[in-house]
């Protein structure tokens, strides 16, 4: 997508993000940005996931896990207790540079915790050593194994995080506070910050969207689409393949950590069916609907599908209409429905404009 | 019961998961030699047959019942190869394993309409849930027999007709080599088909040996999907008898994590050892390394 369209497509994307905000407000079905919110949360996991499958070539079964990891870390950091610490020399220090802070909890006893913004930090850093780790050894497979060992890492953590106490096992965790952004922003459930929350998460969907088409535009995206076609070819043309991929892995992990922390912090709490591999197949279904290759298609096929499941749209029938949906779309327009939707909408309006343009040249 | 017999017991039941995660994973690599697919809609084979098996056990002898589930199973999956993937021709493999995923939800979501979410089980071949017969100081049920020879006999037969009979020969050759082997005259859209029939009616076969032992239920075809591709990995993709190890091992290694770590961790131990194989042999046991890398995948 060259930066012309791209831009068109930015503002396109934005005016119906307004719109539908602007639309629940006037039918008064505010509510439903709760989950509009979540799903945008859920499109940033999978625009990493289309980096890794659609530009690289490499498929991840195990996005799921990175972004329970994210969620996880900054879950864990942020409720729990460190009170009975108080006594070591450090902490005192630890809290005038707010890495620690003393907050209220459910219960209304003071608690000392990690600071959202430290823990949001841990968790990258936690996301970038699993990931470098993981990443190292298994992008040296190729298709079907990588997938497997992706799968596999997946798995792992999932069952970890259901077997370990201080992760809340089957429970999860829950009072996770807020998380206070610059300028009063607030990342929070709560009902008065719901407008607000909306649109922190599509703004940062749109800065993602752009900085991610110019990241595909750059020298980089040119080595991943090499990678894509023959990596053998690639590494002949000079392309360092196994740097490039694990750059890009480990930046898509870091993106489903990023999710992951800020949906903890948006809903106050994460499980582990976070983690749990249809989590992760889900991913991979949705970034496939996408298009692959398609940043755009990507996030409005996620979110609207997310969306749609997570108001309950089709009752029981959920599952059998995600992979109903996920079919038709694969099999009828393997590029993702953008295109085909953006050759319709352009051969209608040359419909409606274009024949005013001949008589135009003609006078 | 001395540790050495416990730990033969756990081997024995390690053994008859580990069979069933073989066949599901010999279905995994019909399918993929014949079509490059990775077909995550195996895992509802086992459970579609399962299921067809109970119910029509109601209203026929055992063995009929058995017999009819595999076969609708097996017409099910050549049915799905003409009417979807057959039409998929511009379509990448991966979006071809996307689909797969999407039928395997459909398949699941239909089962549980068609059938309803409660847990049944076909009823055990001979004796009962408490006959039990001793080996070696180990007590089995007579099902684990049944399960070990139906899956040994298939596996067996599966391989003869692969080696000596001029249908199987023209699906290795699909295999090995597409084109030439459309240019010796093998119709290999009917080869394709026909991979996906018989690893359906494989995979129904194992879901009705198993159902007295491990109950058959609508969502058991995901997670034995994950199994059964890990055991086809694990033995290297492309070769089913490779796959026998594979499962055998997989089930093996998650029966001794059962014995040795919480519950919560069983299936850790298994996608660990999984990943440690992956990581030194990046092809598998069995596979083969050799010009994958150049090869249109």
């Amino acid at each position: 997508m060259s930066k012309y369209t791209q831009l068109w497509a930015g503002g396109l994307l934005a005016a119906i993000l307004v719109a539908a905000q602007l639309l629940l407000r006037v039918t008064g079905k505010d509510y439903c940005l709760t989950q509009l919110t979540m799903s945008v949360y859920y499109a940033i996991v999978v625009l990493g996931l289309c980096l890794v499958m659609g530009y690289a070539g490499q498929v991840s079964l195990g996005h799921g896990a990175f972004f329970a990891i994210g969620g996880y870390t900054s879950a864990i950091l942020t409720t729990a207790d460190f009170s009975r610490f108080q006594s070591l020399a450090g902490v005192g220090w630890l809290k005038s540079i707010h890495i620690l802070e003393v907050r209220q909890n459910l219960f209304g006893s003071p608690v000392t915790t990690v600071s959202p913004w430290a823990a949001f930090l841990a968790a990258m850093v936690v996301t970038l050593v699993i990931a470098a780790v993981i990443g190292y050894p298994a992008l040296r497979l190729k298709g079907h194994y990588l997938a497997m060992a992706t799968l596999g890492f997946g798995l792992i953590v999932n069952k970890l995080i259901l077997g370990s106490s201080i992760a809340g096992a089957a429970d999860g965790i829950s009072d996770v506070p807020p998380f206070a952004l610059l300028g009063g922003l607030m990342v929070s459930g709560k009902s008065p910050v719901r407008v607000q929350n909306y649109y922190i998460a599509c703004g940062l969907l749109l800065l993602l969207l752009v900085l991610l088409g110019n990241l595909v535009r750059s020298r980089m995206g040119r080595a991943l689409r090499a990678i894509h076609d023959r990596e053998t070819a690639a590494n002949a043309m000079g392309i360092n393949t196994s740097a490039v991929k694990l750059k890009v892995f480990v930046l898509s992990a870091l993106l489903a950590a990023l999710a992951g922390v800020l949906f903890t912090h948006y809903t106050g709490g994460i499980g582990p069916s976070e983690a749990g591999p249809l989590k992760s197949v889900r991913y991979v279904a949705l970034a496939a609907a996408g298009g692959m290759a398609n940043l755009w298609g990507a996030a409005v096929v996620s979110t609207l599908i997310n969306y749609l499941s997570l108001r309950d749209w089709f009752g029981s029938f959920d599952q059998a209409v995600f992979g109903v949906i996920l079919i038709l779309i694969i099999a009828l327009a393997p590029d993702g429905p953008l295109p085909p939707l953006a050759l319709w909408v352009r051969r209608a309006a040359r419909r409606v404009f274009g024949q005013r343009r001949p008589r135009h040249g003609a006078a | 019961m001395d540790s050495g017999d416990l730990a033969l017991q756990y081997f024995l039941s390690g053994i008859t998961k580990g069979s069933i995660y073989a066949v599901v994973a010999i279905g995994f690599n019909l399918i993929y030699s014949a079509t490059g697919i990775l077909n995550f809609a195996q895992g509802e084979f086992v459970m579609l047959g399962g299921m067809l098996a109970v119910t029509l056990a109601q209203f026929v002898p055992l063995p009929v019942a058995v017999a009819g589930a595999v076969v609708v199973v097996a017409c099910l999956g050549c049915l799905l190869e003409v009417s979807l993937f057959r039409k998929l021709r511009r379509h990448s493999v991966m979006h071809m394993v996307i689909i797969t995923i999407g039928l395997s939800i459909v398949i699941q979501e239909a089962a549980l309409h068609l059938w309803d979410e409660k847990v049944r089980s076909l009823p055990y071949f001979t004796g009962n849930e408490v006959t039990s017969l001793r080996i070696l100081g180990a007590a089995i049920s007579p099902q684990v027999l049944w399960v070990l020879g139906t899956v040994a006999i298939g596996v067996a037969l599966l391989h003869g007709f692969l080696k000596f009979t001029l249908v199987g020969r023209a699906m290795r050759a699909c295999s090995s080599n597409a084109e030439a082997a459309m240019l010796a005259g093998i119709n290999t859209s009917n080869m394709r088909t026909l991979s996906f029939g018989l690893s359906a009616a494989l995979g129904a076969l194992a879901g009705c040996v198993i159902s007295p032992i491990t109950l058959t239920h609508y969502e058991m075809g995901a997670p034995l999907a994950i199994k059964g591709f890990a055991a086809a990995i694990l033995g290297g993709l492309g070769n089913p008898m490779a796959a026998v190890l594979g499962g055998l091992l997989v089930g093996v290694a998650e029966a001794a994590a059962v014995s040795r770590l919480p519950a919560a961790y069983n299936d850790v131990a298994a996608f660990a050892i999984l990943l440690a194989v992956l990581f030194v042999r990046p092809h598998g046991l069995l596979g083969a390394a050799s010009g994958d890398s150049v090869r249109e995948c």
